[in-house]
């Protein structure tokens, strides 16, 4: 019997739009940068904090298990926004991840650049940002991605379709019963309409169990360790071989404490599952050369891995959040013709699905208020901010069509600097 | 029950909110004999009791000061059966009168709102040898609009005294009993959080043309309107809110301000609207509004402002989301307890105050998520639900006083 784990984390932070009002449009284009130190929403103090809590803590365990278990395997997809941010503000953690995928045992997934869900407004923009991504992985890395995933998992069959075009050899997404019905996830599977592609589905149950559940007391299997996890993952029907562990990076020291235990059990938990012969880690690329496909997968609507309804509405249920998106690739044209590559810069920072997540109503009208993950005070209060630097970015798109008619003048004044 | 004021003849939310938690506890079988310091028909209250404490109308009583006139007070003595000239005489007087009143009947409980009936409150609570429950609507600090040092230390007095003596104290907000805790020294275990409501149901619909005309056509030229209703009075923070006009009109001068209300504030604000250059787009009443007026000024705003420097509850903003109209609350207004989808402002902080104003000016999907989202509240609202936590703070009563102190 053979049986397989494949661990896939995802690594990002965006650039969480600054206390940006009405009043510093037109004044300041700084969207992103400054605030007061220890605030929710200065960038840099949550890439210090974070690296503290989670990068440094679980890049030195992961490096430590590569070097324990020769079998030992990993995924990782990694945003452009985080690199920049880590290029700007921690450097030691890019070292840190660059020497664990110089293992040649990591694997690097492809994305969009700037975690966006341009898939679904603008497909050139999309591939654009998908381009950047790789280029900016092979600079940093030495490697180039050969699995897709898209932001927030959002997945349907026009992507799968785009994906094989596009010359990847597996795409990633949510093992959603609704679309399994009576399959399991626990399996390779290929998108409908495709040839040569394949599909991971997350398993959602045992992904969540540590991602979201382990350190909940009030769960009944509180508290989770590697031995019973391992038990749990053995005792699952012999025709199961491929267990898809998909989940946020930041699980490890961020969404999990330290002191929950989350790193003993990510430190124990290959050495615990590999005691049993036969059991062993893959990254998605091994784990599609050993397993042959067993179905095909329809999903025609999108599929994502948030909330209960796995669907897009955490981003664009509400009428802010249609709103502000609209917005944003109404004037993609506009501000690609400036050629300001720093303003062109600004809006696809913009882009990054975070901004949109801020906005929802969905928890905050609940009144969940632990459940409700925000740096800003309420979802209005993200629109407000963001709007403001949409207000901005519009204006310096006026303004550069207007400069080359100024400088003209100023030239015929003789005035050119 | 002990009060000042019942609708149809209150000057604010002080007699709404007795009113209402009458009625429902009413329902509930409560018998209630609620003293009033003045003599007038109160054609909508047949649920309960009303006695006038002393012989002379409303509006006689309140040209010599009202419920909210805590800073003309001052000690004088009590002329017998001669219209009492001002509040500490009228206080008295009604202070003489609940001393009989208490005796007529065996009441189970006296339950007092608010400073002007705590000293007949102490006497009540004598007289029947029954608990005392104090009901605080507003503290002096929330009147002077000074959480350190304001307020009329007379008035203080009343309330240090009355307060370190009830059975229980009833707080509108938890913000109010975080301040009677930090300042007034009350232990926070005989303090109940019971905070004001609204009932969905009874909100008189809006019938006719606007009775603004200007501004509906106004509004008809994209022009957006900013609301406030109430007391023109330091408490209420307006000049706040015109700083903020200032800051919103050199960004958008499409921006129009309505000020409804009166107060003492009203001539220094008008002042003040002119010095800051803002006078073609703040428009005040001058006067209190009420019925079809009152209901059609919540109804032509864009957006309700409450820029409240203490408030202690604040019902505005919830009857301005029954009429349709998102709200913006200071942080430092206790409302915001009860309502989540509303944009919260530093009273002091004018800049995000302009900043929220404009963008619910500008963006209609910012206005549309705020009012549906604040309308599912609002919905839920009852004071029903008030009456049920009041009816748990009655039974935990003691039987009588002097089961209290053991």
């Amino acid at each position: 019997m053979k049986r397989a784990v494949c661990l896939y984390l995802h690594v990002h932070q965006p650039y969480r739009v600054r206390n940006y009002t009405v009043f510093d449009a037109g004044r300041d284009h700084n969207y992103f940068l400054g605030g007061e130190w220890g605030s929710d929403l200065n960038n840099q103090w949550i890439i210090h904090k974070i690296a503290e809590k989670s990068y440094v803590p679980t890049n030195y365990r992961l490096l430590k298990l590569l070097e324990q278990h020769p079998e030992f395997r990993l995924s990782i997809s990694i945003t452009g926004t985080l690199l920049e941010q880590l290029e700007m503000w921690a450097p030691q953690v890019l070292t840190s991840f660059q020497q664990l995928i110089a293992t040649g045992r990591v694997e690097v997934l492809a994305e969009t650049y700037y975690h966006s869900l341009a898939f679904f407004f603008s497909r050139f923009e999309f591939e654009k940002q998908v381009r950047m991504h790789r280029e900016k992985i092979k600079q940093l890395f030495n490697v180039t991605p050969r699995i897709f995933r898209n932001t927030e998992l959002a997945y349907n069959n026009d992507l799968a379709l785009w994906a094989e075009k596009a010359g990847y050899k597996g795409i990633l997404a949510e093992g959603w019963d609704k679309i399994l019905r009576h399959r399991t996830a626990n399996h390779m599977y290929q998108p409908v309409g495709t040839d040569t592609i394949r599909l991971l589905l997350k398993n959602y149950k045992l992904s969540d169990d540590i991602a979201f559940r382990f350190s909940d007391k009030t769960w009944a299997e509180w508290p989770l360790t590697a031995e019973k996890f391992t038990h749990w993952l053995n005792a699952l029907p012999e025709d199961q071989q491929l267990v898809n562990l998909f989940m946020d990076y930041e699980t490890f020291g961020e969404h999990q404490w330290d002191e929950s235990g989350i790193f003993t059990f990510l430190s124990k938990l290959p050495g615990e599952f590999m005691k049993l012969s036969g059991n062993t880690f893959m990254t998605p690329s091994e784990a599609i050369e050993a397993f042959e496909p067993q179905d095909f997968i329809d999903m025609p609507e999108t599929v994502t891995w948030a909330d209960t309804e796995r669907d897009l509405s955490a981003w664009l249920g509400n009428a802010m959040q249609q709103d502000a998106l609209d917005n944003i690739y109404a004037i993609e044209d506009a501000v690609m013709r400036t050629g300001d590559t720093t303003l062109i810069g600004d809006w696809r920072r913009l882009q990054t699905s975070d901004h949109f997540y801020y906005m929802c109503t969905k928890w905050f009208n609940d009144g969940d208020v632990h459940a409700y993950f925000n740096p800003y005070p309420s979802p209005y209060d993200a629109f407000i901010s963001y709007m403001n630097a949409m207000r901005d970015i519009k204006l310096r798109v006026l303004q550069s069509f207007e400069q080359p008619a100024k400088q003209e003048h100023n030239e015929a004044m003789g005035e050119a600097d | 029950m002990l009060g000042w004021e019942l609708p149809p003849h209150n000057s604010g939310g002080l007699g709404v909110a007795c009113y209402q938690l009458c009625k429902a506890l009413a329902l509930r079988g409560v018998s209630i004999d609620f003293v009033v310091p003045y003599n007038d028909r109160h054609d909508n209250v047949d649920f309960m009791e009303v006695i006038p404490a002393l012989p002379y109308p409303r509006q006689q009583l309140a040209a010599a000061g009202g419920a909210y006139d805590s800073r003309n007070f001052s000690e004088k003595t009590p002329r017998n059966h001669e219209l009492p000239k001002g509040l500490r005489e009228q206080q008295a007087a009604y202070t003489e009168a609940v001393c009989t009143i208490a005796t007529r009947k065996k009441y189970d409980a006296v339950h007092a709102h608010d400073w002007l009936t705590f000293e007949a409150a102490l006497v009540a609570k004598q007289k029947t040898q029954k608990p005392l429950i104090a009901h605080v609507h507003a503290t002096e600090f929330d009147r002077a609009a000074d959480v350190h040092f304001g307020g009329n230390p007379l008035v203080h007095d009343i309330e240090y005294t009355t307060l370190s003596q009830a059975d229980r104290i009833v707080a509108v907000s938890q913000a109010t009993k975080d301040l009677l805790t930090s300042r007034y020294a009350i232990p926070p275990q005989v303090i109940e959080v019971m905070h004001n409501s609204i009932n969905p149901d009874e909100l008189v619909p809006l019938e006719g043309e606007n009775s603004y005309a200007y501004l509906s056509l106004m509004k008809q030229y994209g022009y957006k309107v900013v609301v406030n209703i109430g007391r023109l009075t330091i408490q209420k923070g307006l000049t706040h809110l015109l700083r903020a006009a200032r800051l919103v009109i050199d960004k958008d001068p499409s921006i129009l301000f309505l000020i409804a209300g009166c107060g003492e504030q009203y001539h220094e604000l008008l002042e003040l609207s002119a010095s800051l250059g803002v006078s073609h787009n703040v428009l005040f009443t001058g006067t209190f509004v009420h019925g079809k007026q009152w209901r059609d000024a919540y109804a032509i705003g864009d957006m309700f402002v409450l820029p409240s420097v203490a408030e202690p509850f604040g019902i505005t903003p919830l009857e301005a989301i029954g009429y349709g109209t998102p709200a913006l609350i200071s942080k430092q207004s206790g409302v915001g307890e009860v309502v989540r989808n509303v944009l919260k402002f530093d009273f002091w902080d004018i800049r995000k105050l302009a900043d929220d104003i404009v963008a619910v000016a500008q963006h209609e999907s910012l206005q549309a998520e705020l009012i549906q989202n604040a309308t599912d509240e609002f919905n839920t609202m009852s004071w029903h639900t008030v009456a049920e936590k009041c009816l748990q703070i009655y039974a935990k009563l003691p039987k009588t006083i002097g089961a209290a102190s053991s």
